[in-house]
């Protein structure tokens, strides 16, 4: 037999709380005659499935003063912030806040925070591999070619704030301590900017102009209209 | 002084105010003191008010309310779009929506365009002036 996919009532809705047809008539429908005449005159009656013992629980010895509400159970999984359509890999950048306003970049990837990965290339505009929010850029329609690049081992951690170590307070060695504590790029980070822009430098100068296009600043000049502007 | 653009049927105008904004359009009928019948190749033949078409040099020999197909077969006839394309109305309206269109990059590559042929100016008259000068 066919499986039935919908459960369909037999007693159709004259109003809703009024079925059609009576408690003796839906006897019949629902061949409960039948079952019970399989049954030998009884309807049939299973055992109640006896319950595992469970332990029992001691009963808490603090209950507090007022009633606490539990707050309701959060199951959200944040997601990295939608990418406009406008930005895909290789694609240029206004940068417009920050120590780099005005410098055109190009767009790496988006890294699963949501922030986009970018790179100036280093050489050309001193920008280097950064994180940058998608809010706070200009993306152009201009395109560089990015499949020469790796950024696989780039994400979020690579560019978090590394653990402080614990200093311990001496007193007369105060000053030298604070000197000697300078943020020092690490030669790994120096060689991985090197390595991601190497390819990139090559596609940017195939395109003629380019280099000195990335190299220079944006700014808005007299007569231009943000809001009637093609980038 | 007199008048030289006259609004009569088979005068070419263009549009500047509405839905069918800077389209080239031509007069088939006029329909009272203030709107005519304007048709073109690619859209429905309906009303405009005159306020709303600025009339060109153009005109193209027609017949009042020509069909779609003697409408088109005339404006080939006459090159419209080519003579549109020569003046200097034309010309300056296509040279606005190229510049409306450009990309950053191509605002960048016009403005080195335009440093290098200031240069070469400048390199020019310097010349002229020593020769002037001499």
């Amino acid at each position: 037999m066919a499986p039935k996919n919908s459960k369909v009532s037999r007693n159709p809705n004259l109003i809703p709380g009024i079925g059609k047809y009576s408690r003796s008539q839906m006897y019949h429908k629902k061949g409960l005659w039948a079952i019970k005449a399989k049954n030998g005159g009884q309807f049939p009656h299973h055992e109640k499935k006896a319950k595992p013992e469970t332990t029992s629980e001691k009963p808490p010895n603090f209950y507090p003063a007022d009633d606490v509400k539990k707050p309701l159970v959060n199951k959200r999984k944040p997601k990295p912030t939608k990418l406009r359509t406008s930005i895909t890999p290789g694609t240029v950048l206004i940068i417009l806040t920050g120590r780099f306003k005005g410098k055109r970049v190009v767009f790496l990837k988006q890294l699963p925070s949501g922030l986009l990965l970018i790179t100036g290339p280093f050489k050309i505009n001193g920008v280097p591999l950064r994180r940058v929010n998608q809010s706070y850029v200009i993306a152009t329609s201009t395109k560089v070619d990015i499949s020469g690049v790796d950024v696989n081992k780039l994400d979020d951690k690579y560019f978090g704030k590394k653990a402080e170590k614990k200093k311990k307070k001496g007193e007369g060695e105060f000053f030298e301590a604070e000197k000697e504590d300078k943020n020092v790029l690490p030669q790994e980070k120096k060689d991985d900017q090197k390595l991601v822009d190497a390819s990139l430098i090559q596609s940017i100068e195939a395109v003629p102009d380019l280099k000195a296009y990335l190299a220079a600043r944006f700014s808005l000049k007299s007569g231009m209209k943000p809001h009637e502007l093609v980038f | 002084m007199p008048f030289k653009r006259y609004v009569e049927i088979g005068r070419v105008a263009l549009v500047n105010y509405g839905k069918e904004y800077g389209r080239l359009v031509v007069i088939v009928d006029v329909i009272d003191q203030n709107r005519a019948l304007v048709d073109a190749a690619d859209m429905v033949r309906t009303q405009m008010n005159f306020k709303r078409l600025s009339l060109t040099d153009i005109k193209i020999d027609i017949k009042r309310i020509p069909k779609k197909k003697t409408l088109i077969q005339a404006m080939q006839e006459a090159d419209v779009q080519g003579k549109w394309e020569k003046s200097s109305w034309g010309r300056k309206l296509i040279v606005q929506k190229k510049r409306a269109s450009l990309n950053d990059f191509d605002r960048f590559k016009l403005m080195l365009a335009k440093i290098k042929r200031g240069g070469l100016i400048r390199q020019e008259l310097a010349k002229l002036k020593k020769e002037a000068a001499s």
